[in-house]
């Protein structure tokens, strides 16, 4: 099957008992047993839900993994993928992944003497250089938030499996339509499926895909013990949106592609950020793992901080909020939002200036997306 | 909130849980906030939510009426009574030591031994019925906190909150209670002493098996920003759906768990003149350890009971013949439920310590729900 025909039929696509077209929200936390001795494959809520797993099911066949798992956020499927480590663990991790990533390594798991390393992952010169004897996984991004910087997958797998490492990716702004680290030699894939999975800006909710069966159970023995799992009206909810990702995305890609260039032409922006820009950095290196650019763009105001902001206080149509991939444009402020976990000066070092803006394109005519940025630049 | 008079009792506050605070349209329900992230009026300012990892406000509006019904300074929802746990483990540091009440829930257990152990965080497991084991082993040079079940899973031991409280505090050490079984409907715990207290709310909280979540409640402002901060950074949050389920099973709280001590203790003491039943464990029972502590707190004695069939191959004969109670996982719902210790809950506590510890293979636990005393 087709991948855009398995975004509506992976995994179950229906109720086996009744035919229902969609799987139905069980909201309950037991399931009574026949026979003390012989339990039904469902016992508790926290452990199994009939609708978590179609959802789990439906994200492992579309990342091509052996397992899926469906969490309470995107940060919850991060944080329990990293507590595979042990204390005294080493873990290699791209410099401009998303704040809230770069908050829990820099706290919780430091503290938990988890050591990280923060290298530019986009140079497989630094990645190879950054390995210890000590090192267990390498964590990356790409294209990266929210310079959309392009890392190397192929040569990434290569390296952890040179040297048996876990090759862990946040595939958030790609999603499996476009972009599929698990066949690229990837282990674990870790998705916030707030963003374009479930694509609405309504659903708080994470996902991870494994490659391997006992990897796949290891993370699945983590998620029941840890409990951070996404609750049933959450699942149905994230599996409907899942039906459209595959037209939403090709949508709001196409109108993407035209905002940057449109960008390109004004003298407001002094620099676009999008892969699919012939002379983005990285673009051969994209286009030979991904299928598409995508629907995020990044530009800098010619006027810096001050043009930015004022960019941000005078659009109307678009959303000024925090998130991406909803079928509502947004328009972010990293130094304020997503990266605001960062210190002034990490954040400024990787380049996150404060003229920069991040814009998640939605389903508006490219028209009125245009005419709202104009209304935004102008002086008046 | 409604109620505008000073400290309503409990059934007024829960009753009105999520009451009137949609001042644009009035609804009397709380509404839910199905959404992700929430427009900025300007830049560089808020409405109070940006997006719904951090606060959402159904799970708000539940936050806080946990925090007004347990006396506390803010209340955290979780997705489920494990990441509730999961997120007060990460208080403690490596080399930081915790006691524990030694027959607790299975799952958490599992949690001290397969995953927070080899963190360098050690458990040390006590009878905390045992006021001298507790002193013993809070003595202990790096012990940062107590964790207490009280009553225990599965034989209902109860722990002296108030005086171990004492000792803690002037150790510096915290004291967290799972106020699981008797919810503050009993017992507060904080206004006993303690710091936090947690909860599976899959259990009487929400009330009618239906839903997964987890809570805790924080004593103080300190203690209450570190959760906050690892609430959001760990982001294991209940859904809104969730959450308003929850809100709405809280409004009978006091109403079931009335019902349900009632018929827990009749059933106890139906049990306990039963020719083929060996032991019989429930706080109500007079003899049990320790109700004279909860008679003094002017608790009740909660719903559930535990007890012993003479031999082990009578057990899961009991559990296919029950039509009435339901043979599955969990407690705490309207409808009664029956589970086999030694095979569920406490399956990850090894056998050689299940035995000492009595949860043998003759041990049933019955969560007693609101059905007629007579089926």
């Amino acid at each position: 099957m087709k991948l855009d025909t398995r975004l509506l039929h992976a995994g179950r696509d229906r109720d086996p008992y009744t035919g229902a077209s969609s799987v139905p929200i069980y909201q309950c936390s037991t399931f009574a047993q026949r026979d003390p001795e012989k339990f039904g494959p469902y016992d508790y809520a926290r452990s199994d839900n009939p609708t978590r797993e179609a959802l789990e099911l439906a994200i492992a066949d579309l990342e091509g993994g052996d397992r899926g798992l469906a969490f309470a956020s995107g940060m919850a499927a991060t944080s329990t993928v990293l507590l595979l480590f042990q204390p005294g663990d080493h873990l290699i991790c791209a410099e401009d992944v998303y704040g809230g990533t770069y908050r829990v390594l820099t706290t919780l798991f430091r503290q938990w003497k988890l050591e990280v390393t923060f290298v530019d992952a986009t140079d497989l010169e630094k990645v190879c250089r950054a390995i210890r004897p000590d090192t267990r996984a390498i964590f990356v991004e790409t294209p990266s938030n929210p310079l959309l910087k392009i890392t190397d997958l192929t040569g990434i797998a290569a390296l952890a499996r040179e040297h048996k490492l876990l090759a862990i990716t946040d595939n958030t702004f790609m999603t499996p339509v476009t972009q599929r680290p698990l066949e690229l030699g990837f282990d674990i894939v870790v998705h916030s499926a707030t963003k374009f999975i479930s694509g609405h800006s309504d659903v708080i909710a994470g996902l991870a895909a494994v490659r391997g069966e006992e990897l796949g159970r290891r993370l699945k023995r983590l998620q029941n013990s840890f409990g951070a799992i996404l609750g049933p009206q959450d699942s149905w909810l994230t599996l409907r949106g899942l039906k459209t990702l595959g037209a939403r995305f090709a949508a709001q890609q196409t109108t993407a592609a035209r905002i940057a260039e449109w960008l390109q032409s004004r003298p407001e922006v002094s620099r676009v950020h999008y892969p699919g820009l012939p002379d983005h950095p990285g673009h051969d290196v994209h286009f030979r793992q991904a299928s598409g650019a995508g629907a995020v763009v990044s530009f800098e105001l010619a006027g810096g901080g001050d043009a930015a902001k004022a960019l941000l206080r005078r659009v109307e149509l678009m959303l000024m909020a925090v998130s991406l991939g909803g079928v509502e444009s947004i328009l972010s402020y990293p130094a304020t939002m997503s990266h605001a976990a960062l210190p002034r000066p990490e954040r400024l070092a990787r380049g996150i200036t404060d003229g920069l803006v991040r814009l998640s394109v939605g389903l508006e005519a490219f028209e009125d997306l245009t005419a709202d940025l104009e209304r935004g630049f102008s002086k008046t | 909130m409604c109620a505008k008079s000073t400290t309503p009792h409990l059934e007024t506050l829960l009753a009105q849980a999520g009451c009137g605070r949609d001042a644009s349209t009035g609804a009397l329900a709380m509404p839910i906030y199905q959404v992700a992230t929430f427009q900025h009026p300007a830049l560089g300012q808020s409405t109070g939510f940006d997006y719904s990892r951090t606060s959402n406000p159904t799970r708000l509006a539940l936050e806080q009426t946990l925090a007004a019904a347990e006396g506390g300074v803010r209340g955290f929802a979780f997705a489920s009574g494990m990441a509730a746990l999961d997120c007060v483990v990460r208080l403690f540091r490596p080399g930081d030591e915790l006691v524990l009440t030694e027959d607790l829930y299975g799952g958490t257990y599992r949690l001290l031994e397969q995953i927070v152990r080899p963190l360098g965080i050690t458990a040390h497991y006590v009878d905390t019925s045992q006021p001298a084991q507790v002193a013993e082993a809070l003595a202990r040079p790096n012990v940062r906190a107590v964790l207490l079940e009280t009553p225990s899973n599965p034989l209902l031991k109860i722990a002296d909150i108030r005086a171990i409280a004492a000792q803690a505090r002037a150790r510096d050490q915290l004291v967290i209670v799972d106020n699981t079984f008797l919810t503050f409907a009993n017992l507060r715990p904080l206004a006993m002493g303690a710091d936090l207290a947690v909860y599976s709310a899959s259990k009487y909280l929400g009330g009618h098996n239906d839903v997964v979540a987890g809570v805790v409640v924080a004593g103080s402002p300190e203690l209450a920003d570190r959760l906050a901060f690892l609430q959001n950074a760990t982001g294991a949050i209940l859904g809104p759906q969730d959450s308003w389920l929850l809100l709405r099973g809280l409004k009978t709280l006091p109403l079931r768990l009335e019902r349900q001590q009632r018929n827990a203790q009749l059933l106890a003491e139906w049990l306990a003149r039963h020719p083929r039943v060996t032991a019989v464990h429930y706080p109500g029972l007079p003899g049990h350890p320790g109700g004279a502590l909860l008679a003094a707190e002017k608790s009740g004695c909660g719903a559930m009971i535990s007890f012993a069939v003479a031999s082990a191959a009578q057990a899961p004969e009991v559990l296919r013949r029950v039509r009435v109670f339901r043979f599955a996982e969990s407690l705490g719902g309207v409808e009664s439920l029956i589970t086999y210790p030694c095979q569920q809950t406490h399956a990850d506590i090894p056998a050689a310590l299940r035995a000492r510890l009595g949860i043998h293979d003759r041990l049933l636990r019955l969560s007693v729900g609101v059905e007629h005393i007579d089926e």
